[in-house]
């Protein structure tokens, strides 16, 4: 017989199998959900949760899909969080701080607590790549960020009223499009395509019977 | 860690640790593939799958799951909505907001178009953002579209659309250009190169990826886009039947707010059906690394307005889905995890295949080596093999799984166990839709004007099976390519009186063939409540 523990979903009680997550939690409880449920997998951030163990003050941030419940959990999904994201076209910025004292001023009025790193359900250093964005170092904005599922619970923490994934979002497109080394091989492999320089051989390949492209794929070399 | 149970094969697994890395297995000759496949692969299983008896593909098999909701009843009749009234009217209507959705609505938006996206649950909530290994591009200088072309549809089977095929080859280095100048932060070193990777069946390294977050980074940066364009987004929306016009042209989508059931019209002179893949349909009892809402409404949709279907019979099972622990059971495992080094090994610790074949020879071996062979591990939840994770970080060095795959790591820490030091077990799960609606070059479907398709609702891009990292890649080749098309296509459409006829035409004919159902679609969501 499996083991139940007690479980409070917003408020109320029921008993569910401790080997499951609370997502399954709240679906075995009789929950069809529609919001709150995405991809089920830790990668797209709809299912943000916060709860409470009785008796414990400290607030828990938590993706639902990703954790288990625990006995005496008090659990309150959050499906939606109103960020702030601004709008820009990517061609036009500029690829400066002034950009985020442009679209994201309030970024400079973080006050230093820290309530969105400790929230994390992705246990990334928020504050920190806040202070790399005001700073203008996009670079390492992207690379401490790179894992935020925007989920949105540092910015329902935030005294500050900072949006910070979509900081971050800003911070890493900047990054990829104008700071990360440009790719000369790529450039010049569509340059070769557009040249036309493969047709030849690619018509050639959709001519082939069927019989001498699988001997084609079977005995072509593999790179070690 | 692992529970005592496991240890004394997980001691096996230690024990020949350097060997197996030492180990170069054999690969499969062809022969010796198509008998395995043919014995252990499930879309070989001939009693999993009926016989369609109505519509455009009739006297064809799918999976059962999938006949049920192809010859399902319509959510509605053709009384429920006012269609001289429509709520929206756009130029380019696009249903679903994954990665080939968004694809599209930025290139037609950029060609001029009025285009709008409608999404059962959020922009991004989409297979694309699951996406973990990479998206292939012949870029390197020792490979070409030409032999990507070769890998692919040899890996395919040799059934795919050449025409299709060439497409995806030959404007893959594009897409990764397109992306990188949207912003997308692809893995290169110092000097910009890509730092690429083998995929399973690929002959080049010419996969591509941003971490393992690849899928997540691609997606997130097109919604960023697709909201910087202000182009709408009516999420929470699902369409639940096509509209066509009075010459037969797909004209628009009936609606429901999937909160409040209200219905809903929207006209359009161009449809772009984005709706993705169908692992939520659980094709014979399989767990899926599928996002929630993958239950192959657009194959559905499609085919009540009479699209056919290309290789709807053919599934791809990705051969490492997670085997324990049980709450993240069917959720993915990352092919780059093999690309970076790891083998599969048996409960004996004995490597059984060699870890880079195809995705359909790796679940058919990995389901052999289980059951005839007996030689998975027992997990209280079914059974697995071991994918030796520890070996990256022995030939890689310390700190490549945390640089390399960090979602991984995370994954599996969350319930106590260290992927660099231990190995994981690992078992197929229902991954990619291979079939779908048939479509020619431009995206359009083979035989109803105006309805164009992109990404996982295509079907005859890959053939029978798909290459790690061609999907990514066709929402971005085909989903840019359906938004151009579908933006230019609009331009000389005029739309004459919109109707449902189809509806009751459908109807009569599943009466006329004899089947009786209750069964209502498209599905929407899958159904996970308790059941007393």
């Amino acid at each position: 017989m499996e083991k139940l523990v007690n479980i409070f979903l917003f408020g109320k009680k029921y008993e569910v199998p401790e080997n499951l997550t609370i997502m399954t939690a709240m679906e075995y409880a009789g929950y069809q959900l529609v919001r709150g449920c995405g991809c089920r997998n830790g990668f797209c951030g709809a299912c943000a949760t916060i709860y409470r163990i009785k008796g414990d003050k400290e607030l828990h941030a938590c993706l639902a899909c990703q954790t288990k419940v625990e006995d005496n959990m008090y659990i309150a999904t959050l499906p939606f969080f109103p960020l702030v994201k601004e709008v820009y076209d990517i061609e036009k910025i500029p690829v400066n701080e002034t950009v985020m004292m442009q679209l994201y001023p309030e970024i400079y009025a973080c006050i230093g607590c820290n309530a969105c790193t400790k929230s994390c359900t992705q246990e990334l250093n928020v504050m920190q790549y806040i202070a790399y964005a005001q700073r203008g170092e996009f670079e390492k904005c992207a690379e401490e960020s790179f894992d935020c599922v925007m989920c949105g619970v540092c910015s329902s923490r935030c005294p500050a009223g900072i949006s910070h994934p979509q900081v971050a979002m800003l911070a890493r497109r900047i990054n990829g499009k104008y700071l990360a080394p440009g790719c000369g091989h790529l450039e010049d492999r569509v340059k070769e395509i557009k040249n036309g320089d493969f047709n030849e051989l690619i018509e050639a390949l959709m001519q082939k019977p069927i019989e001498e492209m699988k001997e084609l794929y079977n005995t072509r070399e593999i790179e070690k | 860690m692992y529970s005592e149970k496991f240890q004394q094969s997980i001691a096996a697994v230690e024990a020949a640790r350097e060997k197996n890395i030492a180990l170069e297995p054999e690969r499969m000759t062809a022969k010796q593939k198509e008998d395995l496949l043919a014995e252990f692969h499930p879309d070989y299983k001939q009693n999993e799958f009926s016989v369609l008896k109505a519509g455009p593909n009739k006297g064809e098999k799918v999976p059962h799951e999938l006949a049920e909701m192809l010859q399902a009843h319509s959510r509605i009749t053709k009384d429920c909505v006012d269609l001289s009234n429509p709520d929206y009217e756009t130029d380019v209507l696009i249903i679903g907001g994954g990665g080939a959705g968004s694809s599209a609505a930025i290139e037609a938006h950029e060609a001029g178009a009025d285009v709008m996206i409608v999404t059962k649950l959020r922009i991004g909530d989409a297979n694309t953002m699951m996406a973990e290994g990479g998206i292939q591009a012949a870029d390197k200088p020792n490979d070409s579209p030409a032999i990507h072309f070769v890998d692919a549809f040899g890996g395919g089977h040799f059934a795919a659309k050449k025409e299709l095929l060439r497409k995806l080859v030959c404007d893959a280095p594009e897409a990764i250009q397109w992306l990188s100048n949207l912003g997308v932060e692809f893995d290169k070193d110092a000097e910009g190169t890509m730092v690429t990777t083998h995929g399973g069946g690929t002959s080049r390294k010419r996969m591509h990826a941003a971490k393992d977050y690849s899928g997540a980074e691609i997606m997130r940066t097109l919604r960023d886009e697709v909201l910087n364009r202000g182009i709408p987004v009516v999420d929470f929306t699902a369409a639940i039947e096509l509209i066509l016009d009075k010459d037969g042209k797909a004209a628009g989508a009936v609606l429901m707010n999937m909160e409040t059931k209200e219905l809903l019209v929207a006209k359009a002179k161009t449809v772009i059906i984005a709706t993705g893949g169908a692992g939520r349909m659980h094709y014979q009892g399989f767990p899926t690394s599928n996002h929630y809402g993958a239950t192959a409404d657009g194959l559905v949709l499609g085919y009540r307005v009479g699209a056919k279907l290309l290789y709807a019979e053919t599934l791809q099972y990705h051969p490492t889905g997670v085997a324990h622990p049980e709450q993240i059971f069917g959720a993915l495992v990352t092919e780059k995890v093999r690309s970076l080094g790891a083998k599969l090994v048996n409960v004996n610790g004995e490597v059984f295949m060699h870890p880079l074949e195809t995705r359909d020879v790796a679940a058919a071996s990995i389901i052999r080596e289980c059951s005839a062979r007996g030689n998975g591990v027992e997990t209280g939840n079914g059974l697995g093999v071991w994918l030796d994770t520890p070996m990256i970080e022995k030939i890689g060095g310390e700190g490549t799984i945390e640089k390399r795959i960090p979602a991984m790591m995370r994954m599996f820490e969350k319930y106590g166990i260290d992927i660099r030091k231990e190995p994981i077990l690992v078992y197929p799960t229902l991954h990619y839709q291979n079939g779908g609606l048939d479509i020619t070059e431009d995206g359009m479907t083979t035989n109803v004007e105006n309805l164009f398709v992109a990404g996982e609702a295509v079907g005859g891009i890959h053939g029978r099976n798909r290459l790690m990292g061609n999907s990514l890649l066709d929402i971005i080749v085909f989903g840019r390519s359906a938004g151009i098309h579908a933006a230019a296509k609009a331009k000389d459409t005029t739309v004459g009186e919109l109707t449902l006829d189809h509806i009751d035409a459908f109807e009569a004919e599943l009466e006329a063939v004899g089947i009786k159902t209750d069964a209502v679609s498209p599905k929407l969501l899958p159904d996970y409540t308790r059941k007393n």
